[in-house]
Protein backbone atom coordinates (compact mmCIF):
# COMPACT_ATOMS: atom_id res chain seq x y z
CA UNK A 1 0.00 0.00 0.00
CA UNK A 2 1.32 3.38 -0.96
CA UNK A 3 1.30 6.06 1.68
CA UNK A 4 1.08 9.75 0.96
CA UNK A 5 4.32 11.68 1.19
CA UNK A 6 3.67 14.51 3.59
CA UNK A 7 7.29 15.42 4.15
CA UNK A 8 8.60 18.63 2.65
CA UNK A 9 12.25 17.64 2.64
CA UNK A 10 13.91 15.08 0.43
CA UNK A 11 13.69 11.64 1.95
CA UNK A 12 15.84 8.96 0.37
CA UNK A 13 13.82 6.22 2.07
CA UNK A 14 10.78 7.25 0.05
CA UNK A 15 12.25 8.61 -3.21
CA UNK A 16 15.26 6.37 -3.43
CA UNK A 17 18.53 7.74 -4.86
CA UNK A 18 16.76 10.16 -7.13
CA UNK A 19 16.86 13.95 -7.04
CA UNK A 20 14.40 15.77 -9.24
CA UNK A 21 15.68 18.97 -10.84
CA UNK A 22 15.79 20.78 -14.16
CA UNK A 23 18.37 19.81 -16.77
CA UNK A 24 19.55 23.43 -17.03
CA UNK A 25 20.09 23.67 -13.30
CA UNK A 26 21.97 20.38 -13.09
CA UNK A 27 24.19 21.05 -16.10
CA UNK A 28 24.96 24.61 -15.06
CA UNK A 29 25.70 23.48 -11.51
CA UNK A 30 28.24 21.03 -12.86
CA UNK A 31 29.78 23.46 -15.30
CA UNK A 32 30.03 26.49 -13.07
CA UNK A 33 31.59 24.65 -10.13
CA UNK A 34 34.21 22.84 -12.14
CA UNK A 35 35.56 25.52 -14.45
CA UNK A 36 39.02 24.36 -15.45
CA UNK A 37 41.07 27.34 -16.61
CA UNK A 38 43.35 27.49 -19.60
CA UNK A 39 46.05 29.84 -18.22
CA UNK A 40 46.96 32.04 -21.17
CA UNK A 41 49.73 33.78 -19.24
CA UNK A 42 51.38 36.31 -21.55
CA UNK A 43 52.78 38.98 -19.23
CA UNK A 44 52.84 40.21 -15.65
CA UNK A 45 49.13 39.45 -15.09
CA UNK A 46 50.17 35.80 -15.15
CA UNK A 47 52.02 36.39 -11.88
CA UNK A 48 48.77 37.48 -10.28
CA UNK A 49 47.10 34.49 -11.88
CA UNK A 50 49.64 32.27 -10.11
CA UNK A 51 48.88 34.04 -6.85
CA UNK A 52 45.19 33.33 -7.37
CA UNK A 53 45.97 29.65 -7.70
CA UNK A 54 48.18 29.61 -4.61
CA UNK A 55 47.20 29.09 -1.01
CA UNK A 56 46.54 32.68 0.01
CA UNK A 57 43.73 33.31 -2.48
CA UNK A 58 43.05 29.71 -3.48
CA UNK A 59 40.90 29.62 -6.58
CA UNK A 60 40.13 26.01 -5.60
CA UNK A 61 37.38 27.41 -3.38
CA UNK A 62 35.51 28.13 -6.62
CA UNK A 63 36.30 24.85 -8.33
CA UNK A 64 38.75 26.37 -10.78
CA UNK A 65 42.06 25.20 -9.41
CA UNK A 66 42.84 22.71 -12.16
CA UNK A 67 44.96 24.79 -14.50
CA UNK A 68 45.10 22.82 -17.70
CA UNK A 69 47.88 23.54 -20.12
CA UNK A 70 46.03 21.53 -22.71
CA UNK A 71 43.16 23.35 -24.39
CA UNK A 72 41.37 20.03 -24.86
CA UNK A 73 40.82 19.71 -21.14
CA UNK A 74 39.94 23.28 -20.21
CA UNK A 75 36.71 25.25 -20.07
CA UNK A 76 37.73 28.83 -19.44
CA UNK A 77 40.61 30.67 -21.06
CA UNK A 78 42.07 33.33 -18.78
CA UNK A 79 43.96 35.72 -21.05
CA UNK A 80 46.43 37.21 -18.60
CA UNK A 81 48.69 39.75 -20.23
CA UNK A 82 49.60 41.69 -23.33
CA UNK A 83 48.53 40.03 -26.56
CA UNK A 84 50.83 40.87 -29.44
CA UNK A 85 49.61 40.44 -32.99
CA UNK A 86 52.15 37.67 -33.40
CA UNK A 87 50.73 35.83 -30.37
CA UNK A 88 47.11 36.65 -31.23
CA UNK A 89 46.90 34.00 -33.89
CA UNK A 90 48.22 31.39 -31.44
CA UNK A 91 45.67 32.53 -28.83
CA UNK A 92 42.92 32.13 -31.39
CA UNK A 93 44.11 28.66 -32.39
CA UNK A 94 44.28 27.52 -28.77
CA UNK A 95 40.79 28.90 -28.24
CA UNK A 96 39.61 26.97 -31.28
CA UNK A 97 41.08 23.78 -29.83
CA UNK A 98 39.11 24.10 -26.60
CA UNK A 99 36.04 21.91 -26.46
CA UNK A 100 32.68 23.68 -26.16
CA UNK A 101 31.23 24.95 -23.91
CA UNK A 102 34.05 27.44 -23.35
CA UNK A 103 34.41 30.87 -21.84
CA UNK A 104 37.00 33.62 -21.82
CA UNK A 105 38.13 36.01 -19.10
CA UNK A 106 40.17 38.99 -20.31
CA UNK A 107 42.36 39.69 -17.31
CA UNK A 108 43.81 43.17 -16.98
CA UNK A 109 44.03 46.29 -19.08
CA UNK A 110 46.19 44.80 -21.84
CA UNK A 111 44.00 41.81 -22.57
CA UNK A 112 40.86 43.94 -22.37
CA UNK A 113 41.90 46.91 -24.52
CA UNK A 114 45.61 46.78 -25.29
CA UNK A 115 46.20 48.80 -22.13
CA UNK A 116 49.04 51.24 -22.27
CA UNK A 117 50.53 49.47 -25.29
CA UNK A 118 49.14 51.70 -28.02
CA UNK A 119 51.70 50.31 -30.38
CA UNK A 120 52.17 48.72 -33.75
CA UNK A 121 52.80 45.29 -32.23
CA UNK A 122 49.96 44.95 -29.73
CA UNK A 123 46.44 43.65 -30.33
CA UNK A 124 44.09 46.36 -29.06
CA UNK A 125 41.94 44.07 -26.94
CA UNK A 126 41.71 40.30 -27.15
CA UNK A 127 38.00 40.63 -27.98
CA UNK A 128 39.11 41.55 -31.48
CA UNK A 129 40.06 37.91 -31.95
CA UNK A 130 38.06 35.78 -29.47
CA UNK A 131 34.70 36.38 -27.70
CA UNK A 132 35.21 37.59 -24.14
CA UNK A 133 32.74 36.87 -21.32
CA UNK A 134 34.24 38.84 -18.45
CA UNK A 135 36.66 41.78 -18.50
CA UNK A 136 38.79 42.51 -15.44
CA UNK A 137 40.18 45.99 -14.95
CA UNK A 138 43.54 46.61 -13.34
CA UNK A 139 47.19 46.69 -14.26
CA UNK A 140 47.58 44.03 -13.07
CA UNK A 141 44.28 43.22 -11.30
CA UNK A 142 44.37 42.14 -7.68
CA UNK A 143 43.82 38.40 -7.18
CA UNK A 144 40.48 39.24 -5.57
CA UNK A 145 39.43 40.91 -8.81
CA UNK A 146 40.06 37.71 -10.74
CA UNK A 147 38.11 35.73 -8.14
CA UNK A 148 35.29 38.23 -8.58
CA UNK A 149 35.48 37.74 -12.35
CA UNK A 150 35.25 33.99 -11.89
CA UNK A 151 32.19 34.39 -9.66
CA UNK A 152 30.62 36.68 -12.25
CA UNK A 153 31.31 34.07 -14.90
CA UNK A 154 29.73 31.40 -12.68
CA UNK A 155 26.62 33.55 -12.35
CA UNK A 156 26.55 33.95 -16.10
CA UNK A 157 26.92 30.20 -16.69
CA UNK A 158 24.12 29.50 -14.19
CA UNK A 159 21.73 31.57 -16.30
CA UNK A 160 22.50 29.80 -19.57
CA UNK A 161 19.94 27.63 -21.37
CA UNK A 162 22.36 24.74 -21.44
CA UNK A 163 20.03 21.82 -21.99
CA UNK A 164 18.52 23.17 -25.19
CA UNK A 165 22.01 23.85 -26.56
CA UNK A 166 23.45 20.55 -25.46
CA UNK A 167 23.36 18.74 -28.78
CA UNK A 168 23.95 21.72 -31.04
CA UNK A 169 27.10 21.82 -33.04
CA UNK B 1 97.12 60.32 -22.78
CA UNK B 2 93.94 58.81 -21.45
CA UNK B 3 92.98 55.20 -22.04
CA UNK B 4 90.30 56.33 -24.50
CA UNK B 5 92.66 58.44 -26.54
CA UNK B 6 95.29 55.69 -26.54
CA UNK B 7 92.76 53.16 -27.80
CA UNK B 8 91.57 55.47 -30.56
CA UNK B 9 95.14 56.33 -31.52
CA UNK B 10 96.09 52.67 -31.78
CA UNK B 11 93.00 51.94 -33.88
CA UNK B 12 93.75 54.91 -36.13
CA UNK B 13 97.28 53.62 -36.53
CA UNK B 14 95.79 50.52 -38.09
CA UNK B 15 92.80 52.17 -39.77
CA UNK B 16 93.66 55.71 -40.90
CA UNK B 17 90.06 56.35 -41.96
CA UNK B 18 88.74 55.83 -38.44
CA UNK B 19 87.64 58.98 -36.63
CA UNK B 20 86.73 59.61 -33.04
CA UNK B 21 83.00 59.60 -32.44
CA UNK B 22 81.29 61.96 -30.02
CA UNK B 23 80.45 59.97 -26.90
CA UNK B 24 79.21 60.80 -23.43
CA UNK B 25 80.47 57.58 -21.91
CA UNK B 26 82.66 54.96 -23.59
CA UNK B 27 85.32 55.09 -26.24
CA UNK B 28 83.67 55.43 -29.62
CA UNK B 29 84.82 55.69 -33.18
CA UNK B 30 83.46 55.88 -36.69
CA UNK B 31 84.75 53.58 -39.38
CA UNK B 32 83.92 53.31 -43.09
CA UNK B 33 81.54 50.43 -43.82
CA UNK B 34 84.04 48.46 -45.90
CA UNK B 35 86.57 48.42 -43.05
CA UNK B 36 84.06 47.70 -40.28
CA UNK B 37 84.64 43.96 -40.04
CA UNK B 38 88.41 44.33 -40.08
CA UNK B 39 88.11 46.94 -37.35
CA UNK B 40 85.90 44.72 -35.21
CA UNK B 41 88.31 41.85 -35.72
CA UNK B 42 91.16 44.12 -34.70
CA UNK B 43 89.36 45.08 -31.49
CA UNK B 44 88.54 41.45 -30.76
CA UNK B 45 92.00 39.99 -31.40
CA UNK B 46 94.45 42.82 -30.79
CA UNK B 47 92.62 44.78 -28.07
CA UNK B 48 90.89 41.89 -26.26
CA UNK B 49 87.35 43.18 -26.73
CA UNK B 50 86.13 39.61 -26.71
CA UNK B 51 82.42 40.11 -26.08
CA UNK B 52 79.90 41.53 -28.53
CA UNK B 53 77.33 43.24 -26.31
CA UNK B 54 74.98 44.68 -28.88
CA UNK B 55 74.40 45.35 -32.53
CA UNK B 56 71.90 48.05 -33.32
CA UNK B 57 71.34 50.86 -35.79
CA UNK B 58 70.33 54.49 -36.07
CA UNK B 59 67.90 55.91 -38.62
CA UNK B 60 68.75 59.57 -39.21
CA UNK B 61 65.47 60.00 -41.20
CA UNK B 62 64.84 59.89 -44.93
CA UNK B 63 66.13 63.43 -45.52
CA UNK B 64 69.60 62.58 -44.25
CA UNK B 65 72.38 60.89 -46.15
CA UNK B 66 73.93 58.64 -45.04
CA UNK B 67 70.63 57.59 -43.53
CA UNK B 68 71.51 54.46 -41.53
CA UNK B 69 74.33 53.90 -39.08
CA UNK B 70 75.08 50.45 -37.65
CA UNK B 71 76.50 50.47 -34.13
CA UNK B 72 78.42 47.69 -32.40
CA UNK B 73 79.10 47.66 -28.68
CA UNK B 74 82.07 45.60 -27.58
CA UNK B 75 83.16 44.67 -24.08
CA UNK B 76 86.49 43.44 -22.82
CA UNK B 77 86.29 40.91 -20.04
CA UNK B 78 89.99 41.51 -19.40
CA UNK B 79 90.04 45.29 -19.00
CA UNK B 80 86.33 45.62 -18.14
CA UNK B 81 85.84 48.43 -20.63
CA UNK B 82 83.55 49.09 -23.53
CA UNK B 83 84.12 50.40 -27.02
CA UNK B 84 81.51 51.56 -29.48
CA UNK B 85 82.08 51.21 -33.22
CA UNK B 86 79.78 52.87 -35.73
CA UNK B 87 79.63 52.60 -39.51
CA UNK B 88 77.33 54.35 -41.97
CA UNK B 89 75.49 52.16 -44.46
CA UNK B 90 76.49 53.08 -47.98
CA UNK B 91 73.10 52.72 -49.65
CA UNK B 92 70.24 54.76 -48.15
CA UNK B 93 67.41 53.04 -50.01
CA UNK B 94 68.56 49.42 -49.62
CA UNK B 95 70.93 49.64 -46.66
CA UNK B 96 73.41 46.80 -46.28
CA UNK B 97 76.22 46.03 -43.86
CA UNK B 98 78.65 43.15 -43.52
CA UNK B 99 77.62 40.56 -40.93
CA UNK B 100 79.66 40.09 -37.77
CA UNK B 101 78.44 36.50 -37.31
CA UNK B 102 81.83 35.20 -38.48
CA UNK B 103 83.50 37.07 -35.63
CA UNK B 104 80.89 36.48 -32.91
CA UNK B 105 78.09 33.91 -33.29
CA UNK B 106 76.16 36.16 -30.88
CA UNK B 107 75.73 38.67 -33.70
CA UNK B 108 73.16 36.36 -35.30
CA UNK B 109 70.04 37.41 -33.39
CA UNK B 110 71.20 41.02 -32.91
CA UNK B 111 71.50 41.41 -36.66
CA UNK B 112 68.16 39.72 -37.22
CA UNK B 113 66.57 42.22 -34.86
CA UNK B 114 68.28 45.14 -36.57
CA UNK B 115 67.12 43.80 -39.91
CA UNK B 116 63.60 43.37 -38.54
CA UNK B 117 63.36 46.88 -37.12
CA UNK B 118 65.37 48.91 -39.67
CA UNK B 119 65.50 46.78 -42.79
CA UNK B 120 69.29 46.72 -42.92
CA UNK B 121 70.47 43.63 -44.77
CA UNK B 122 73.54 42.01 -43.22
CA UNK B 123 75.49 40.36 -46.01
CA UNK B 124 76.96 37.02 -45.06
CA UNK B 125 74.39 36.40 -42.30
CA UNK B 126 73.53 32.67 -42.26
CA UNK B 127 69.79 33.07 -41.60
CA UNK B 128 68.56 36.63 -42.00
CA UNK B 129 64.87 36.41 -41.08
CA UNK B 130 62.68 38.67 -39.00
CA UNK B 131 62.91 37.85 -35.32
CA UNK B 132 60.30 40.00 -33.52
CA UNK B 133 57.72 40.64 -36.22
CA UNK B 134 56.65 37.84 -38.51
CA UNK B 135 57.71 36.96 -42.04
CA UNK B 136 55.52 38.97 -44.38
CA UNK B 137 55.09 42.00 -42.12
CA UNK B 138 55.39 44.85 -44.61
CA UNK B 139 57.10 47.55 -42.53
CA UNK B 140 60.25 48.24 -40.53
CA UNK B 141 58.90 49.65 -37.27
CA UNK B 142 61.89 51.60 -35.98
CA UNK B 143 62.35 53.61 -39.14
CA UNK B 144 61.66 57.27 -38.63
CA UNK B 145 58.69 57.46 -40.99
CA UNK B 146 56.87 54.61 -39.21
CA UNK B 147 54.32 55.91 -36.67
CA UNK B 148 54.33 54.57 -33.11
CA UNK B 149 50.66 53.58 -33.46
CA UNK B 150 51.50 51.34 -36.39
CA UNK B 151 49.98 50.99 -39.83
CA UNK B 152 47.19 48.71 -41.05
CA UNK B 153 48.38 45.30 -42.20
CA UNK B 154 47.26 41.68 -42.26
CA UNK B 155 47.52 39.24 -39.38
CA UNK B 156 50.34 36.69 -39.75
CA UNK B 157 47.90 33.77 -39.97
CA UNK B 158 45.49 34.11 -42.90
CA UNK B 159 43.17 31.41 -41.52
CA UNK B 160 42.73 33.29 -38.26
CA UNK B 161 42.38 36.53 -40.21
CA UNK B 162 39.61 34.99 -42.33
CA UNK B 163 37.88 33.49 -39.29
CA UNK B 164 37.94 36.64 -37.19
CA UNK B 165 38.00 39.36 -39.83
CA UNK B 166 40.65 41.12 -37.76
CA UNK B 167 43.48 43.17 -39.21
CA UNK B 168 46.28 45.20 -37.70
CA UNK B 169 45.09 48.73 -37.01
CA UNK B 170 46.74 51.97 -36.14
CA UNK B 171 46.44 51.86 -32.38
CA UNK B 172 44.16 54.60 -30.99
CA UNK B 173 46.61 56.85 -29.22
CA UNK B 174 43.91 58.58 -27.14
CA UNK B 175 46.14 61.29 -25.79
CA UNK B 176 49.20 59.05 -25.59
CA UNK B 177 51.93 57.95 -25.79
CA UNK B 178 51.58 56.78 -22.23
CA UNK B 179 54.61 57.79 -20.23
CA UNK B 180 55.42 58.10 -16.56
CA UNK B 181 56.22 61.62 -15.49
CA UNK B 182 59.58 62.45 -14.02
CA UNK B 183 59.82 64.34 -10.77
CA UNK B 184 56.23 63.51 -9.90
CA UNK B 185 55.27 61.77 -6.67
CA UNK B 186 55.32 57.98 -6.97
CA UNK B 187 51.52 57.91 -6.83
CA UNK B 188 51.43 60.06 -9.97
CA UNK B 189 54.21 58.26 -11.81
CA UNK B 190 52.01 55.59 -13.37
CA UNK B 191 52.15 55.74 -17.19
CA UNK B 192 49.28 57.86 -18.41
CA UNK B 193 48.33 60.03 -21.36
CA UNK B 194 49.76 63.52 -21.14
CA UNK B 195 46.94 65.07 -23.15
CA UNK B 196 43.64 63.55 -22.07
CA UNK B 197 41.54 66.16 -23.87
CA UNK B 198 41.12 63.93 -26.91
CA UNK B 199 39.97 60.36 -27.43
CA UNK B 200 38.71 58.02 -30.13
CA UNK B 201 35.36 59.85 -30.09
CA UNK B 202 36.90 63.29 -29.81
CA UNK B 203 39.92 63.39 -32.14
CA UNK B 204 42.78 65.78 -31.70
CA UNK B 205 42.10 69.06 -33.44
Amino acid sequence: MVTANNELAYNSKIEGDVVVTQADAAINWLRSNSMWPMPMGLACCAIELMAVASSRYDIARFGAEVMRFSPRQSDCMIVAGTVTYKMATAVRRIYDQMAAPKWVIAMGACASTGGMYRSYATLQGVDRIIPVDVYVSGCPPRPEALLDALMKLQHKVKRERSASQLFRA
Amino acid sequence: MSINAALIASAQGRFPNATERASADHTALNIPADEAMLCLEYFRDAQDFNFLVDVTAIDWSAEQSPRFTVVWHLYSSLTHSYVRVAANCVNDGEPTMASATALWPAADWHERETFDMFGIKFTGHPDLRRILMWEGYPYFPLRKEFPLAGLPADLPDFEVAAETGTRLISAPMAGGPFVAGQGEPMSEAEPRAKDEAWSEQNPKG
